[in-house]
């Protein structure tokens, strides 16, 4: 039962953080139909991020966080500038292998900056875990948890109260209604690209500090943010929550009562049976984003 | 003159080990050899019915696994203590099971993942070879995880009452890969100019309109992944007996991006393409291994992925085609095409 306890307490956690990366991917992917795969390596630049401005330059921990969030959302409007919008119009296959060449230069551009030796990002919070009954959580992962479900938050307000996040569902609905309304597109997919880049950015600059910093950590990033995606249904913020939850509630159940060797299977395993027999996502009523 | 081409590149490439001696050199031509080989099965579902499999190397890294464990031997308890004791069996047995067992499984993803198209096909094919490739990493008992497979035996081939032939050196095993090669080449070339091709380009150009002429759609495209799959397998099978060693890390995902960038660059739906981009990104890592380090090779390998799809999107060999034929078709107006549209 404890144990049973302890694995959910780790999915709340892990899941929260899943649960972003999901946001961005299923707002990349459903407004602009762009299958990103250098959405993990945005994971990874915003972990890297973090060390740079917290480690390196020394600066307060919280600021870096915020710090790592900026540049991820620069990183991926200069992306969607550089790369994407030359291929607009361009098939969905086109733009995919140009995003796996994204993904591959960036990756190897982490090793050649940072080395292959992996980097940890020490914490203002107290090493001693907060216990309560038998359950054990470290301040730090509490304190992940608390800033995603605030991300999560400000990320729904924005796509559902702004005036920004009106254009963009209006995109994601018919894109050239949209722009016969006078919103600008191009605006928007930058807009688009540049937001779930930061949310990446900010799980990684997040999940960073917890485990450790390597150019190998968004390898799977990027397929799991898939599977939530498919798990969600597309373009739904509300779906890609609770399947950021799911897929980490798997993960840890299937390492903690099936084999840890297989805990990055779930995610895949997700991904085929749902795609498989019920190809909308379980939670998506219709496309669209909100 | 445009005929003679595949027998003139076959006998340059049948001259190779005459006069090429350097062993590392000669060892750059078989493992392209080999990854022509399984681009040139992606190829035929990439190229031919227009679907994009970024799982591809499972494929492959099946016939690598199943054709050394043939012949090897093994040994392992399934669940409810069943135990499966297998003796090891001749090398050639573990080629053809290897590409056997690699069509089976082309057949079964083929027949589930052809539900979906698009990404989502992408999706689960990326899916399917990584789930694979935990399995291999973690079923010790049988793959050895990630403690690889080791002295898997040469390719031999035994003839009743002759002798028998084995593949030890780097020149008999440049022979065997072209062998091949040309086979799957041939095989690739008679599938894609018989009706069976025609259905698939039919049903790349238009999915809609194809169905409505009558075409089975999924019956095509699961022909295609079996005969794929079976390549790749084989050129598995060559990969795992060459190097005689292989590890779960033969499932990477860098290796099906490496195929596809192939089949992308060479010109996708052409026979020659996957040979000649092939030929170009198996050369790479050699030409730049004097001056860069492994991660400068990759960055130059993904710029080079991203500057081909902005500047040639078509691949090579259909521009060099469109070169040599331009004096004569400059006049003819564009080939009139049913376009429908796409609605996102």
């Amino acid at each position: 039962m404890t144990e049973l306890l302890q694995h959910i307490v780790n999915t709340l956690i892990l899941g929260s953080t899943y649960a972003l990366l999901g946001i961005g991917l299923t707002l990349i992917f459903g407004i602009m139909r762009v299958v990103n795969f250098a959405h993990g390596e945005l994971y990874s630049f915003g972990a890297y991020a973090l060390y740079f401005v917290g480690v390196m330059l020394g600066l307060n921990f919280f600021l870096a966080l915020i710090v790592a969030v900026v540049l991820g959302c620069f990183a991926g409007a200069l992306i969607e500038v550089v790369l994407l919008r030359p291929m607009r119009g361009a098939d969905i296959d086109t733009t995919m292998l140009v995003m796996i060449g994204a993904m591959i230069v960036m990756q190897n551009g982490e090793q050649f900056v940072w080395g292959g030796v992996a980097k940890s990002v020490s914490t203002p919070f107290p090493e001693l875990p907060l216990v309560i009954g038998s359950i054990s959580v470290s301040w730090l992962r509490l304190f992940v948890f608390c800033a995603a479900l605030a991300l999560i938050g400000v990320s729904y307000l924005l796509i559902n109260r702004t005036k920004l996040g009106k254009a963009m569902r209006a995109t994601f609905q018919d894109r050239d209604a949209a722009s016969l309304m006078g919103v600008n597109i191009q605006f928007i997919y930058m807009a688009t690209f540049a937001i779930g880049s930061s949310l990446a950015a900010a799980a990684g600059a997040l999940l960073g500090p917890v485990y450790v910093i390597s150019p190998q950590m968004g390898n799977l990033a990027s397929l799991k943010a898939f599977a939530i995606v498919i798990l969600g249904g597309l373009g739904s913020i509300g779906g890609a929550t609770i399947g950021g939850f799911l897929l980490a509630l798997a993960e840890e159940l299937g390492a903690g009562y099936v084999s840890s060797g297989y805990r990055d299977a779930m995610g895949f395993l997700i991904i085929i049976v749902v795609l498989l027999f019920r190809p909308t996502g379980l939670f998506a009523r219709a496309e669209r984003i909100g | 003159m445009k005929r003679l081409v595949p027998y003139i590149a076959l006998a340059a490439f049948a001259s190779v080990p005459l006069w090429l001696h350097d062993p590392y050199l000669l060892n750059a031509f078989i493992t392209t050899g080999i990854l022509i080989i399984a681009a040139m099965s992606l190829n035929l579902l990439l190229g031919y019915t227009g679907q994009l499999s970024l799982g591809h190397v499972a494929f492959f890294g099946i016939g690598a696994y199943t054709s050394a464990l043939v012949s090897l031997g093994f040994d392992v308890e399934l669940i409810g203590g069943i135990r499966v004791v297998h003796e090891p069996w001749p090398v050639w047995t573990g080629f053809v099971i290897g590409t056997l067992v690699a069509a089976l499984c082309g057949y079964a993803v083929g027949k589930l993942s052809f539900k979906v198209r698009g990404a989502y096909f992408v999706i689960v094919t990326i899916s399917f070879a990584e789930v694979v490739r935990l399995v291999a990493l973690n079923w010790v008992e049988l793959t050895q995880g990630p403690l690889a497979l080791t002295s898997i035996p040469p390719m031999t081939l035994g003839f009743p009452g002759v002798g028998y032939l084995d593949f030890y050196s780097k020149q008999s095993n440049y022979y065997l890969v072209l062998a091949v090669l040309v086979v799957s080449y041939v095989v690739i070339q008679r599938l894609v100019y018989s009706r069976v091709g025609r259905a698939m380009i039919a049903l790349k150009e238009n999915e809609s309109l194809a169905v409505s002429v009558g075409i089975d759609v999924t019956r095509y495209l699961v022909l295609a992944a079996v005969f794929s799959a079976g390549i790749a397998g084989a050129a598995g099978s060559l990969y795992a007996h060459y190097l005689k060693i292989i590890d779960p890390d033969v499932f990477a995902f860098l290796y099906t991006v490496t195929m596809v960038i192939m089949v992308i660059s060479g010109g996708k739906g052409t026979l020659a393409g996957p040979i000649v981009g092939g030929l170009i990104f198996g050369f790479i890592p050699v030409a730049a291994r004097s001056f860069a380090t492994p991660e400068i090779q990759w960055i130059l390998y993904g710029l080079l992925m991203i500057i081909i799809v902005f500047v040639l999107p078509k691949g090579i060999v259909p521009a060099i085609e469109k070169w040599f034929s331009a004096p004569n078709t400059s006049v003819d107006p564009e080939p009139l095409q049913a376009k429908m549209h796409d609605t996102p």
